[in-house]
């Protein structure tokens, strides 16, 4: 009896999500034990618990796919990866936070304990094909989130960010849980495994149900991975919200949303003559939008805020090519290209955090400027991300936009390669813009008085920078080890 | 000496990052002589490598395959052939002259030098690559060091000038990586295997296997990748960058953009044809006219500008025009002849551009209105720039006619026996350009080194010294020695033109491939006549008669 009630529990599936938060709990008492010390045992503390998280996740790679704990939670590898790309997200994101906080002047150590559990939500929706453990881990992100983007509590904008963050969200959320209360009318349960047969039933109440659960639920995750029309709150809460945030909001929280997408339109492939045609519709808006409005802005963070739209899209396409035929097309191009951009990503993000001087953020274009002089090492990254970010060889950029054209033209949808094609050009503009502001070798005119340099942060753009090409070169070995099948 | 030829691709990118990790030299003297050192070495290593080549034969040579991606089939592959042959010679040459020529008052020498260093092993590594993704890699590989050449060491209207030159580059390359991947998967779809490698692909499509169900799909893939080609060539509505580009550039930009150029019309050498031969059939009127209009229209803006190297740069459109029309001509004239022209315009362009930029590093304009008279003060430049321009002209006794000639012979022979759809016409009205050419290059003299002195103040008012020259006198003497004894780049060329022909007007089953086995290849070259190839597969029934070679291809019509 027992037996039935507890069925065989493998706790070794969510021990990766546990020891994130248990590390988070740690760091959280380390603060409350030295209050007044400065944070570096708390990071070091971080960094400790998502290395054993990666770990972890690393020695669960290859196993059979299985789920425990009621079939809530799933392990297989796309889980597993996507897991990880969290994880060095978050890392990422940590090694370079510590000066720019104290550089802002909000060098709280509670934000570190949020960034992990807000890493746990993300991790919970890589492993899960339950639209309310989904939905549990959705809000455990974001709400970790809301106070991350208005941590910064003397700055108006960061407040602005953090309302608009929250209320948009909190939206989302609504949308979300009447797709999922939708879904579960039509099917009877929480797993989105049910779609395909309830579908199956031709049954026309069911079918209409579960069309418009469906699109609430997709709705409600294309908040998260800002797809157009879904996407306003992006380029306003990025910039407002910490450099770092905003690195880890555009990373990891995009990588759950991403990966519960990809369950998600795989257990409704029966359903793709009816997604499919719309959310084509969104990926072609949603990148040309998002390049088109970045070539008219003079903030770097909007730029990479709208670029992200962009790469939204991009990675729509993937997604829907693999819902279209998920037996043909594997995982390996949406947790190469998630992972890619990760890196691309965070290494921008903490170029910039590397300008502000005076005190003050400094993420106008015209900023950049001084870059050169202040780190050439950092100025060479950021062509380097800016190259990855077009999507030009020798960076792992190139081989993602490779594998989706790829995806695409297997999938038959050649429209959607050659708007993403389009939209590649567009992008070139405004990258190239920030490169060349960053290579600029000519002498400021006026004497930039700079933040105290602190390495790490250039560490962190330089690691970056060496995984966006390493993730070219060795591209064989790394979809080997992260997408074997 | 064995020299790998990846030791030659990737020298210079080595030399490049050695240059920037040798911190303690300062003087902008030493980094200069680093940086010949480097180029010098990659010329010798260069022609180290074509002295194993053997002519006789179009398979690639000096091939080295190392399993890169083996999920997606994608391999380090490269190899040389006669095609490439003379293009890395060019790109290895005009490198070492752009170094040499390189005054050392340029700002942040070693990052400029770094970069020039950087493009020799792209554009090295475009031509030598057998892999459709190792060839787009290099390919743009090219765009950002450019970019960062242009939009830092150059003109007031550098940063429009680069971005205009890497947006139009990017924006034909995206469609053509658009094209790759459709080739790759019509590769899987054939033989199950998804591969990149050209010489797979290709012995796939000689055997007519390839394309038997995908005729549509050819066309279509043919213009995607034709696309990135054209842009970069540049072809008729894809060229504006070029005059921006020309003209904002520091003097290596136009050197190395010659140099560049060559990958586009090399591109359509070494993938359109041999891949799509039904394509490059149905659409060779269309290049033709697109050639053509590139010749006229190149001769007719590049004789209204006023500044010389905008001049320049619609010549240069002009003359990959000839190119462009020898190669789509489909004849053995003419794509010997559109071959030989894309060396010859590297070498004379580059000749050119290297003159104006000595005047424009002494008076800081390339307006030809504000010179005037420079013949009387200064006799050698005028002199050379006057050899230069012939080449370009192209009178005879230099390689400019000799390209141009065949270019034109050929067009014209394909275009009179009416095959493929071509008219003699297009040969005809391309012949007009020609005579165009003369026009603009000569009124260009004729004001900057007749007339009036316009500019007397400026105490270095003298001749070039002839040590300043001497990269001048070595492209004159390939002037001369192309004009002359164009037997020497033929005899490198003729089997892989040939060969590229056939694998693009044979019937399916009939095409060679780079497959064949090296005993059966034997490509013999009558003496009498170095024009006459004669392609003769022994050990196998598929005999192709010397008839056939030089134009009576009317059978061919039949698959059409």
């Amino acid at each position: 009896m027992i037996q039935t009630l507890m069925p065989n529990t493998d706790w070794s599936m969510v021990l990766p999500i546990a020891m994130v938060a248990v590390a988070g709990i740690f760091a959280l008492i380390l603060e409350m034990l030295f209050p007044k010390r400065d944070n570096n045992l708390i990071v070091w503390a971080s960094q400790i618990g998502l290395l054993m998280a990666a770990a972890m996740l690393i020695r669960q790679f290859g196993l059979e796919a299985s789920t425990s704990f009621a079939n809530t939670v799933i392990r297989d590898q796309f889980g597993l990866a996507m897991q990880l790309v969290c994880v060095i997200g978050a890392s990422a994101s940590i090694m370079f936070s510590e000066g720019y906080l104290r550089e802002k002047k909000i060098p709280f150590g509670e934000f570190y304990p949020l960034m992990l559990w807000s890493t746990v939500g993300a991790m919970m929706m890589c492993c899960t094909e339950n639209m309310l453990v989904m939905f549990v881990g959705l809000e455990i992100l974001s709400i970790a989130l809301y106070v991350l983007a208005g941590i910064s509590r003397v700055e108006e904008k960061g407040e602005e960010s953090a309302l608009k963050y929250f209320l948009l969200g909190a939206f989302a959320s609504g949308f979300l849980l009447y797709g999922i209360a939708n879904v579960y009318g039509a099917t009877g349960g929480l797993g989105i495994e049910g779609i395909s047969q309830a579908w199956a039933t031709k049954d026309a109440n069911v079918q209409a149900l579960l069309a418009f659960g469906l699109a609430l639920l997709l709705i409600g995750l294309g908040f998260k991975a800002s797809f157009f029309p879904f996407h306003q709150w992006t380029p306003d809460v990025y910039q407002g919200a910490p450099t770092n945030v905003t690195a880890f909001m555009a990373t990891v929280g995009k990588t759950a949303a991403f990966a519960f997408l990809y369950r998600l339109l795989e257990a409704a492939t029966a359903m793709q003559a009816i997604w499919a045609p719309a959310l084509g519709l969104i990926a072609v808006l949603t990148m040309l939008y998002g390049n088109i409005v970045a070539l008219m802005q003079k903030d770097v963070k909007r730029v990479l805020g709208y670029s992200s739209i962009s790469h939204a899209g991009y990675i729509l396409v993937a997604l829907i090519a693999h819902g279209k035929n998920p037996g043909r097309i594997g995982p390996e191009t949406i947790v190469y290209y998630v992972l890619s951009y990760t890196f691309m990503t965070i290494g921008s993000f903490a170029v910039i955090s590397l300008m502000a001087h005076d005190g003050k953020e400094s993420t106008g274009l015209d900023d950049l400027r001084g870059l050169w002089q202040r780190s050439r090492v950092a100025a060479v990254c950021m062509v380097v991300f800016m190259v990855s970010l077009m999507g030009l060889p020798p960076t792992s950029g190139f081989f993602g936009k490779l594998l989706i054209f790829q995806d695409a033209l297997y999938a038959d949808l050649l429209p959607l390669a050659v708007v993403l094609a389009i939209s590649s050009i567009v992008s070139a503009a405004y990258y190239l813009n920030i490169a060349r502001q960053a290579a600029l070798s000519d002498s400021a005119t006026e004497e930039i008085n700079f933040a105290p340099f602190r390495p790490a942060i250039q560490n962190t753009c330089v690691l970056c920078a060496v995984a966006v090409i390493a993730a070219m070169v060795f591209y064989s070995p790394l979809t080997q080890f992260l997408a074997a099948r | 000496m064995n020299v790998p030829l990846s030791a030659l691709i990737w020298f210079p990118a080595l030399g490049a990052l050695i240059l920037q990790l040798l911190g303690f030299v300062n003087k902008a003297k030493d980094i200069k002589s680093i940086a010949v050192l480097f180029t010098t070495v990659a010329l010798g290593l260069n022609l180290a490598v074509l002295s194993k080549s053997n002519s006789g034969t179009y398979l690639f040579q000096a091939v080295e395959s190392v399993s890169w991606i083996e999920n997606l089939g994608i391999r380090y592959l490269v190899g040389y052939d006669g095609i490439s042959f003379w293009l890395t010679v060019l790109t290895t040459l005009m490198t070492l002259i752009i170094v040499v020529a390189t005054p050392e008052t340029t700002k942040n020498l070693r990052g400029f030098f770094g970069l020039v260093l950087l493009l020799e092993t792209a554009m090295l590594g475009s031509f030598c690559a057998l892999d459709l993704v190792l060839f787009f890699s290099f390919f743009e590989l090219t765009l950002i060091p450019m970019f960062f050449l242009v939009s830092l060491w150059g003109g007031p209207n550098r940063n429009k000038a680069a971005a205009k030159f890497v947006i139009y580059t990017f924006a034909g390359s995206i469609f053509m990586l658009v094209g790759i991947v459709a080739l790759a998967l019509q590769h899987q779809k054939v033989t199950g295997q998804l591969d990149f490698s050209i010489i797979n692909i290709q012995a796939s499509v000689a055997s007519g296997k390839f394309w038997a169900n995908a005729i549509q799909a050819q066309t279509f893939i043919f213009w995607a990748l034709a696309l990135g080609f054209m842009v970069k060539t540049p072809a008729f509505p894809f060229h504006s960058w070029i005059g921006d580009t020309y003209a904002e550039s520091p003097t290596a930009g136009p050197i190395l953009s010659s140099v560049m150029v060559k990958m586009g019309s090399y591109g359509f050498l070494r993938f359109c044809l041999p891949l799509f031969p039904e394509a490059v059939q149905s659409q060779a009127p269309v290049f033709m006219a697109i050639a053509t209009i590139g010749i006229l229209y190149g001769a007719l803006v590049a004789i209204g500008q006023t500044d010389m190297r905008r001049m320049i740069a619609y010549s240069s459109l002009s003359h990959m025009g000839f190119v462009l029309l020898g190669i789509f001509s489909l004849s053995y004239k003419g794509m010997i002849g559109g071959s030989f022209q894309q060396f010859s315009h590297g070498i004379t362009t580059g000749l050119l551009v290297l003159l104006v930029g000595y005047l424009v590093e002494k008076h800081g304009t390339a307006d030809m209105n504000a010179f005037g008279g420079l013949k009387a003060k200064m006799p050698l430049f005028a002199g050379l720039f006057l050899l230069g321009m012939l080449g370009s002209v192209g009178l005879p006794t230099t390689n400019g006619f000799i390209g141009e000639f065949l270019a034109l012979m050929g067009a014209y022979e394909t275009g009179a026996r009416g095959l493929f759809g071509l008219s003699p016409g297009f040969a005809i009205a391309s012949g007009l350009g020609v005579v165009l050419g003369a026009v603009y290059l000569f009124v260009m003299f004729q004001k900057v080194f007749y007339g009036p002195v316009k500019v007397t103040e400026g105490p270095d008012w003298q001749d070039i010294p002839v040590g300043k020259a001497l990269p001048a006198f070595v492209l004159v003497f390939f002037v001369f020695v192309g004009g002359l004894y164009p037997n020497l780049f033929f005899g490198q060329m003729e089997a892989s033109t040939q060969a590229t022909r056939l694998m693009a007007i044979s019937e399916a089953t009939k095409r060679p491939s780079w497959k064949d086995k090296p005993e059966e290849v034997t490509i013999r070259v009558a003496l009498e006549d170095p024009m006459q190839g004669q392609y003769i597969r022994t050990g196998s029934e598929r005999l192709i008669s010397s008839s056939r070679l030089h134009g009576n291809v009317d059978e061919k019509r039949e698959i059409r």
